[in-house]
């Protein structure tokens, strides 16, 4: 088939456009829904038309011209509603007038209003980052719930319930103003992180890791640090991923069991995206006091030089957790610290900094907090106590690798005792 | 778009007034949303002891009772109507309303709109 283009390119470029493509008709029509109708008809046009006459040059504005002229013709069938959008339109042009179309007919950007959209402070967490993935990464409904793992249904009402709010609360679609930033933009960071953590260390299932899930949060991030280049917490965020993500390959043995850093093959690990990484850490961490993705982008990168787990640089990973702690104080972060502090200066002072969390309401049922008492405890030469702590690891953890791995530390203590 | 601030005091004093904010306060906002022109209407409450509840049962009769009295510690102490773009103006008005201050909530509700 000369000139044609085989589907899986078309669906390439419409996983590419789409995000600019629905941001757009968003812009334009000033509803999600009615946005995401016509982007999906111009996609099935395109899907139709491209396997046999080739991607067009420019496919974005192919697809734009088409989905403009599909809105238009549902507006034109359904009066009240297109006069509602008009008096909606008024009001957003007054607010934030639409940017003149690029001389080129190329779409402009218009994906990071899109981002602050979606990940609305009005919005309950867990439906900024069904909406993020659904609206800029192009995920279909029944692959968000598969990434989450809910049945589709529950995944379609949580996004139902979301655009509902945002067309009849009327959240606005626009990027917020420089004041407002250091507020807004961490919540936008914190979806696409929610993305990367679940697909990462998934938090229940048979698989420790749910890789398209981390691949596109990585994508959402680059898209980020384009649209936001002097937001040195976006660096930072994108470094923290590409500095974890590089140690994939190593992180699960062959049978899919979870391989700790210390035992992990360093030789897998992914040297240009920890090169990619360490620059952007660079950016994070230099012409102002850091944040937090910066922080812990620095300590994933500390950990990806170190050519073994001994000679990584403690002293280091501990005073940058106390750096974390002060900037966003919480149980967990203290945890990390407290593990960091075990290796520089032993594991008594580790197991007291860790004895002193006992209680937390936010460590309750989680189960890196036992295990690395378990781990501390160990080291100590207090089997029995070892012991405890691995069968109350094991009985909290929520994936099967990691289950497997506690159930052989336990193991190894319980034959010593 | 119309938006209703429900402002809900947090602790309230015993002249009824929420703590961290005095009457100068609430003069300067309502001065503020009047000269905006945002301003639609608005309302403070009496005294909660000044509350009744009726309700009017199955049967037709008309019960009344005293209160009610807040089971939770957020107390209705007034509203505002302001008429604004989008949410987040309302909520950047909100975010100034003395009553969102010193443990009171301001909670934002978008006015219902029934047909074009």
């Amino acid at each position: 088939m000369a000139g044609g283009a085989s589907s899986a390119s078309v669906e390439a470029v419409f996983r590419e456009e789409h995000g600019r493509l629905l941001a757009a008709l968003v812009r334009r029509f000033g509803d999600l829904d009615l946005a995401e109708e016509a982007a999906s008809e111009a996609v099935e046009a395109a899907l139709a038309h491209w396997p046999v006459d080739g991607v067009p040059p420019k496919p974005g504005a192919w697809l734009m011209t088409t989905a403009r002229r599909r809105a238009v013709d549902r507006l034109r069938r359904d009066r009240a509603y297109a006069a509602r959008l008009a008096l909606l339109q008024v009001d957003a042009d007054r607010a934030d007038p639409a940017p003149p179309p690029d001389a080129d007919g190329e779409l402009p950007d218009e994906r990071l209003q899109l981002f602050f959209t979606c990940a609305h402070p009005a919005l309950p967490a867990e439906d900024r980052v069904a909406l993020t993935l659904r609206c800029l990464a192009g995920l279909s409904t029944p692959e968000v719930a598969r990434a989450f793992l809910v049945p589709i249904e529950t995944m379609a009402k949580r996004i139902t319930r979301a655009k509902k709010k945002i067309r009849e609360a009327r959240i606005p679609f626009r990027v917020p103003a420089v004041d407002e930033l250091p507020e807004r933009v961490p919540v936008v960071l914190q979806a696409s992180y929610s993305i990367f953590t679940e697909g990462y260390a998934a938090s229940s299932g048979p698989s420790l890791q749910r890789l398209g899930l981390a691949e596109e949060a990585i994508r959402l991030a680059r898209i980020l640090r384009r649209l936001l280049p002097g937001e040195r917490e976006v660096a930072g965020l994108l470094g923290l991923m590409l500095l974890v993500y590089a140690r994939r390959e190593s992180r699960s043995g062959p049978d899919g069991a979870l391989v700790l850093l210390e035992e992990q093959d360093r030789g897998r690990w992914d040297r240009a995206m920890i090169e990619e990484g360490r620059g952007l850490v660079e950016v994070a961490l230099s012409g102002g006091p850091p944040g937090p993705y910066g922080v812990q982008a620095a300590i994933a990168a500390l950990h990806d030089e170190a050519v073994d787990f001994a000679s990584t640089d403690w002293p280091q990973i501990a005073a940058l957790y106390e750096v974390l702690h002060a900037l966003t104080p919480s149980p967990v972060v203290a945890l990390n610290r407290a593990v960091a502090v075990a290796m520089r200066d032993g594991p008594q002072a580790g197991l007291a900094l860790l004895d002193a969390l006992l209680g937390e309401p936010q460590l309750r049922g989680y189960h890196p907090y036992p295990a690395a008492r378990a781990e501390l405890l160990h080291r100590l030469g207090r089997n029995a106590e070892a012991a405890a702590a691995y069968a109350e690891a094991l009985a909290l953890a929520g994936t099967e690798p990691e289950r497997a791995l506690l159930r052989r530390k336990l193991h190894t203590v319980a034959l010593k005792d | 778009m119309k938006y209703m601030l429900l402002i809900n005091a947090g602790k309230v004093d015993g002249d009824g007034q929420a703590a961290g904010c005095d009457v100068q306060d609430w003069i300067a906002f309502d001065k503020q949303v009047r000269e905006a022109g945002i301003f639609v209407s608005g309302e403070s409450l009496a005294d909660l002891v000044t509350a009744t509840a009726v309700r009017v049962g199955q049967d037709g009769r008309q019960i009344v009772t005293d209160g009610p009295f807040a089971e939770s510690r957020e107390v209705l102490g007034g509203f505002y109507v302001i008429d604004v773009p989008d949410l987040d103006i309302a909520l950047d008005w909100a975010a100034r309303c003395p009553g969102a201050r010193g443990g009171g909530s301001v909670v934002v509700r978008p006015v219902a709109e029934f047909g074009v």
